[in-house]
């Protein structure tokens, strides 16, 4: 009886035999997740010399290394925050039915196909001294000499730019498309303008969506690395953390540095996130209208 | 009335400069792949198809190609397998800790990849699991589980559970309300994150190139690794390589996109009404 009794108020608090079904994601969760990012949180504390912090201030005291936070942020911010920007009056435009609105949706997303490579390889040849667009403009007399535009930083932010725009705008436009346009057309009736109807009512209900999906533009930008090696100067400008974080790893076989780094580069991105997160709670999130 | 007819052309201006320009960046690469060479000259003087050869050879595509398609296709049906029914519970039950479960499965996808691939494949390193098949399956499993619970949970919670309570009601046993009820209504969203674990899986670059061994390099890994490594290989072999690539890449979002309708991946699309 106490048995029964006792599965009885479980149940009461959800809990039965149907939680077994999470039983198997959690395992694999935990076994090469969280106990991957525990052991390496461990073994970034490994003490080389002096303590346990050894290995962070090997990072922090050697600009070269330390420099890599802010080299990847100036190119993960700028970028993250033109295609969540850029896709809010494409996906505006596009919201509602018409005619060709698949196949412009398939076109605008088609560089999620192109991949780093092809990317890196297209704007090097593209964009390079002999390339199409420098020729275009010395036909055409704007230029004399070839403008250098890659290998650098600006090759690698339009790297970024080309493969995270087809996730941000697909996000943008998902979240457009729930909101209730009836919403729009009372404002319309009270006489409002498109602008003023956009300013008040979409954007507003549009914000909460426009930060989860600049969070996530912004993680795919963060871990940036191979256009970085590619089109950009991975020993200079563009010598991003993750590639610092692989390099301890890998080339120098220093897994507790590598760690650490690694540790830093989660921790950097994950305050950058939370802050967006943060200031997402502080705006409207009720219904946008219709059902649920 | 005209101010938004400006901003339509504005809009739409820009729309087509990008795309204008983001033709002619994949148009020079694929010329590039059919060059015999190409120097200071608007096209390639020959052309031939020898890369594509060059390619398939130096590279060992045909090994790469199978590897990307088994660990591609495994880590689908695993990852559906395992999230499908946590998806299931999350969407259904109310628990203690829910919000922490939560938070797990969340977390995988909001870290780069760098981050946990780096003491990931060290672990994996220790037991020897790394470089072989099964390490790159295990590694892409780590965010495609969470992917596919993300995905499926909304998509479990609209379907009514009094249609399994009325099944429950009729006699249907739990087994059968799974095979007959619910996989069934599952389907269509089952589909969508398998096609989406699978773009992301065959995309995938950082966490295979952690792990991977000479055996094991998957299609992304193999094109970066001829890039970066050292050697004399052509750069128009490179681009026959990623041609090649994003057809792959292509073929698969365009069976995708027969499934999927894209907006409606965070909300059910609200349309203006008929009438």
């Amino acid at each position: 009886m106490a048995e029964v009794s006792l599965r009885h108020r479980l149940a009461e608090r959800g809990v039965d035999r149907t939680l077994l079904l999470l039983l198997p994601a959690v395992v694999l969760i935990v076994g090469l997740f969280l106990y991957p990012f525990l052991y390496g949180l461990q073994l970034s504390f490994t003490p080389k010399t002096s303590g346990i912090f050894d290995n962070y201030r090997t990072f922090f005291s050697d600009p070269f290394q330390s420099e890599t936070i802010w080299l990847t942020l100036r190119l993960a911010l700028p970028a993250a925050l033109f295609n969540v920007l850029a896709s809010v009056p494409i996906a505006y435009k596009m919201r509602g039915r018409f005619r060709g609105k698949r196949l412009l949706t398939a076109i605008l997303v088609v560089p999620i196909t192109l991949g780093t490579v092809l990317t890196a390889e297209g704007l090097l040849t593209y964009l390079g001294n002999a390339g199409w667009m420098n020729r275009t403009l010395e036909a055409v007399g704007l230029i004399d000499e070839p403008i250098r535009f890659v290998p650098g930083y600006w090759g690698v932010l339009l790297s970024l730019v080309i493969t995270g725009f087809p996730f941000a705008f697909l996000l943008t436009l998902s979240y457009l498309s729930g909101i209730d346009p009836t919403l729009e057309r009372a404002a319309a009736t009270l006489g409002a303008g498109w602008w003023e109807r956009f300013r008040r009512i979409t954007l507003p209900l549009l914000m909460p969506g426009l930060a989860v999906t600049f969070c996530l533009a912004f993680v795919l930008a963060f871990s940036v690395f191979p256009s970085a090696v590619m089109v950009g100067e991975p020993s200079g400008e563009t010598h991003v953390i993750s590639l610092a974080a692989y390099r301890a790893g890998w080339e120098q076989y220093d897994y507790p540095l590598a760690s650490a780094i690694a540790m830093v580069m989660g921790g950097v991105e994950l305050a950058v996130v939370g802050l967006v997160l943060a200031v997402r709670s502080r705006l409207y999130r009720g219904s946008s209208g219709g059902k649920g | 009335m005209r101010t938004f007819k400006v901003s339509s052309v504005l809009v739409w201006g820009a729309v087509a400069f990008f795309l204008v320009n983001l033709l002619a960046l994949i148009a020079t690469v694929v010329v590039n792949s059919f060059a015999r060479s190409w120097f200071d000259t608007w096209l390639p003087t020959e052309y031939t198809l020898g890369r594509y050869a060059e390619a398939w050879q130096e590279f060992g595509l045909l090994q790469v190609l199978i590897v990307t398609v088994i660990v591609a296709l495994a880590v689908v049906v695993v990852s559906v397998l395992v999230g499908v029914p946590a998806a299931y519970a999350l969407a259904r039950r109310n628990f203690p800790f829910k919000r922490v479960l939560m938070l797990l499965f969340l977390l995988p996808i909001l870290i780069p990849p760098i981050t946990y691939g780096i003491p990931l494949a060290t672990v994996l390193y220790k037991f020897h699991i790394a470089g072989s098949l099964a390490g790159v399956i295990l590694v892409n499993l780590v965010p495609s589980v969470p992917f596919v619970i993300m995905v499926m949970t909304p998509f479990i919670e609209q379907i009514d559970p009094r249609i399994e309570a009325a099944a429950r009601m009729c006699g249907a046993k739990t087994g059968a309300i799974f095979a007959r009820i619910i996989g069934p209504l599952l389907v269509p969203g089952m589909l969508a994150a398998s096609i989406l674990v699978l773009v992301r899986t065959v995309g995938m670059f950082e966490l295979t190139f952690l792990v991977q061994g000479p055996e094991s390099s998957t299609l992304v890994v193999a094109l970066y690794t001829a890039v970066s490594a050292a050697g004399i290989r052509s750069q128009q072999a490179v681009d026959a390589m990623a041609v090649i690539y994003t057809l792959s890449m292509v073929v698969l979002l365009v069976v995708g996109l027969r499934f999927i309708n894209p907006t409606q991946l965070v909300s059910a699309v609200r349309e203006e009404p008929r009438d």
